[in-house]
C-alpha cells in the first residue's frame, strides 16, 4: 500500500473544516514541497547558471536536477527539451510567439478546439491577427468530445498549428492526443498540447503521445506557483528564436548582434525560478512515492461518488459525459435558477470550495449556451467526508435561495 | 468561510422584484454589465424637476446583483437627485467597511449586503445598480 498522509498537506491543519474542490485552479502542497523551497532558499541559494563559486554551483545543481526531473517524469528525449517558465499559459505564449511567429504566414491556418482554456486560444487568436492568417474552431459534441474523424475534417493544406488540451478544464474529458499527433503529422501540422489538467492527474509519455509541444504548470500538481513547463521536440526548439531577451540567454553580446545560448536556456532568460523549481522536483518525487495508480483510483472513486449523487438531484445539469470515468476529477453543472456565482458563495458558507464562472473558457460556455456555471474538481488528497460536504450544500442550494426544494 | 449574506431580504428582492420591468414614462436609460458574473441590468429613470419620480431595471444576473439594484430603486424612488447621490455614497462607504450604525440605518434594507464588504469577488455585483445610477445622475 502506497504511503499517502493527509497530514502531509499543512493547509488542511489548519484548517480542517473546509472541503477544498477547486484543485484544477491550484492544488494544495505537501510539506515535502514547502521543505524543499525552504531548504533552497536556507541553504543553497545564489544566481543559478553563472555563478562561479561553490554556492552557485550547488544552486544550479538544485535547478538542473529538478529539469532532469521533469524530463524523466514526462519521458522527454533530453533535457534540453526542458523549458522552465512561470506556468502554462507562459509556455504557450512562448511557442506562439516564438515558433509561431517565425512560421506562420498570411492565409495560413491554425485550428484550436472550441473548449480551449483561454491560454491555449487568446495567444493563437493574437497570433493570427497579426499575421493574417485564419483562426478556425473545432467544435466537440455535446459531451465534449472530439474524434478523429473531426479532426481530418478540420484539417486542410494549410493547417500549420493544431492547439488542443489533452484533458479539457470544463469537461474534464481526456482527448485521444496521440491519433491527434499522428493524423496532425501526416498533414504536415504541429500539434500544440495544454497538459495542465492532465499531466497532475495520469501518467504523460511525451514521446508515447508524439506532441510536438506539451505546456504545464507545477502550481496545479503541488508545487509552488511560479514555475511551469514547457516541453518542445528538439529540433523544433533548436530553429526557433528566443522568446525574450535579456540576461542568462546569451552566448556573446556585442554592439550590433549576439549568438544566444543553447537549449534550453536560449528560452530561459534572466534569473531563473530555482526555489520554484526546487519545489517542483520534490512534488514529482512526491507524486512518484504515491504512484499514479493509487492517484487516479483514488480520483476515480471520488468522482464517481460526487457525479452520482449530484446527478441524483432534480435541478442540477453536469456538463459532458454522464460517465464518471470520462471526468478526470473535473465536475462542471449548473443548478436551475441559482446562478453560479451564487452558488459557489454559498458553498463557502458550508466551507466547500469550488470556482464558478467561465473557468477562462468563454467560447465554450457560449458554444454551449450557458452563462456559466459552477466547477468542482478532485485531487487525490480529498476525501469521502469532503464529497459529503458538497453534495449535502448542494443539496440544499435552491431552498437557500428561497426556491420550493 | 463568508457570514451569511444570502439573507431573506436579498432572496426576496431576487425572486419577487418590485421594480424589475420596463418603464413607460423614462427621461433615462443605462446599461450596466460586471463582466465578472456576467450581469448585466438596463437601469430606467423618470426625473423631473431633480426628483427621482419613478425607476425601473430589466436584465438578468446573479442574486446579488439584481435584488441590489431592486433595493436601491425602493431607496431612490422619491427622493431627489442629490439625496440619491448621497446614498450612492453611503452604499459605496458600507461597501468598504468603514459605516456607521446610524448610516447602515439610512441604507435601510440596502445595509443587509453589508458583508459583501468581505467578499471582494462579489463586491462588483452588488454595486453594479449603484455604480450605474451614479452614471445616470
Amino acid at each position: 500500500m502506497p504511503h499517502f498522509d493527509k497530514r502531509d498537506f499543512p493547509v488542511f491543519e489548519k484548517y480542517p473544516d473546509i472541503a477544498y474542490l477547486d484543485n484544477s485552479a491550484t492544488t494544495q502542497k505537501p510539506q515535502q514541497v514547502i521543505n524543499a523551497v525552504n531548504r533552497y532558499y536556507s541553504e543553497e541559494n545564489a544566481n543559478p547558471l553563472r555563478g562561479l563559486y561553490d554556492l552557485a554551483v550547488r544552486a544550479t545543481d538544485v535547478y538542473e536536477k529538478a529539469r532532469a526531473a521533469v524530463r524523466k517524469f514526462i519521458n522527454a528525449d533530453s533535457a534540453a527539451e526542458i523549458v522552465f517558465t512561470r506556468n502554462a499559459t507562459e509556455s504557450l505564449n512562448l511557442v506562439a510567439y516564438s515558433y509561431g511567429r517565425q512560421n506562420i504566414r498570411e492565409g495560413d491556418e491554425i485550428l484550436v478546439t472550441i473548449s480551449e482554456h483561454h491560454s491555449n486560444f487568446l495567444p493563437w487568436q493574437i497570433l493570427a491577427k497579426e499575421k493574417g492568417a485564419k483562426l478556425r474552431f473545432l467544435k466537440c459534441t455535446e459531451t465534449g468530445e472530439y474524434t478523429a474523424e473531426m479532426l481530418k475534417k478540420a484539417l486542410t493544406p494549410r493547417t500549420r498549428i493544431f492547439a488542443i488540451a489533452q484533458i479539457s478544464n470544463v469537461f474534464g474529458r481526456l482527448n485521444p492526443i496521440k491519433e491527434f499527433a499522428d493524423i496532425c503529422h501526416e498533414n504536415g501540422t504541429v500539434i500544440v498540447c495544454d497538459g495542465a489538467q492532465s499531466v497532475p492527474h495520469i501518467p504523460v509519455d511525451v514521446n508515447e503521445l508524439g506532441v510536438d509541444f506539451l505546456a504545464f504548470s507545477g502550481h496545479k500538481m503541488l508545487a509552488p506557483m511560479g514555475i511551469g513547463v514547457l516541453y518542445g521536440r528538439e529540433e523544433l526548439l533548436e530553429k526557433m528564436p528566443p522568446f525574450l531577451y535579456g540576461g542568462e540567454m546569451i552566448e556573446y553580446v556585442t554592439l550590433c548582434g549576439a549568438t544566444f545560448a543553447e537549449l534550453p536556456h536560449k528560452f530561459e532568460a534572466g534569473t531563473v525560478n530555482a526555489g520554484g523549481a526546487a519545489g517542483l522536483h520534490a512534488a514529482i518525487e512526491y507524486i512518484g512515492e504515491l504512484g499514479f495508480g493509487e492517484l487516479e483510483k483514488r480520483e476515480n472513486a471520488l468522482t464517481r461518488l460526487l457525479m452520482n449523487e449530484a446527478a441524483a438531484l432534480p435541478h442540477v445539469h453536469i456538463i459532458g459525459s454522464d460517465d464518471p470515468d470520462d471526468h478526470h476529477g473535473i465536475v462542471t453543472f449548473t443548478v436551475d435558477d441559482v446562478h453560479p456565482h451564487d452558488a459557489a458563495a454559498i458553498f463557502d458558507e458550508s466551507g466547500v470550495d469550488v470556482r464558478a464562472g467561465h473557468h477562462c473558457a468563454q467560447p465554450l460556455h457560449k458554444y454551449l449556451g450557458v452563462q456559466s456555471t459552477v466547477r468542482a474538481s478532485i485531487a487525490f488528497y480529498n476525501d469521502e467526508s469532503d464529497v459529503h460536504k458538497f453534495t449535502e450544500c448542494l443539496k440544499t442550494l435552491r431552498r437557500r435561495m428561497g426556491y420550493g426544494e | 468561510m463568508a457570514n451569511n449574506f444570502y439573507n431573506e431580504i436579498l432572496t426576496d428582492h431576487n425572486l419577487h422584484p418590485m421594480h424589475k420591468h420596463e418603464l413607460s414614462v423614462c427621461t433615462c436609460s443605462r446599461d450596466g454589465i460586471n463582466p465578472s458574473c456576467g450581469d448585466e441590468i438596463v437601469l430606467n429613470l423618470n426625473i423631473k424637476n431633480g426628483i427621482i419620480s419613478d425607476g425601473s431595471f430589466t436584465g438578468n444576473g446573479c442574486a446579488v446583483s439584481q435584488a441590489s439594484a431592486d433595493i436601491m430603486l425602493d431607496l431612490v424612488i422619491g427622493k431627489s437627485v442629490d439625496e440619491a447621490k448621497r446614498l450612492h455614497g453611503l452604499f459605496m462607504k458600507m461597501i468598504t467597511d468603514e459605516c456607521s450604525e446610524e448610516e447602515l440605518e439610512e441604507l435601510d434594507e440596502a445595509a443587509a449586503l453589508k458583508d459583501i464588504a468581505h467578499m471582494p469577488a462579489r463586491v462588483k455585483c452588488a454595486v453594479l445598480g449603484w455604480r450605474t445610477i451614479n452614471e445616470m445622475l
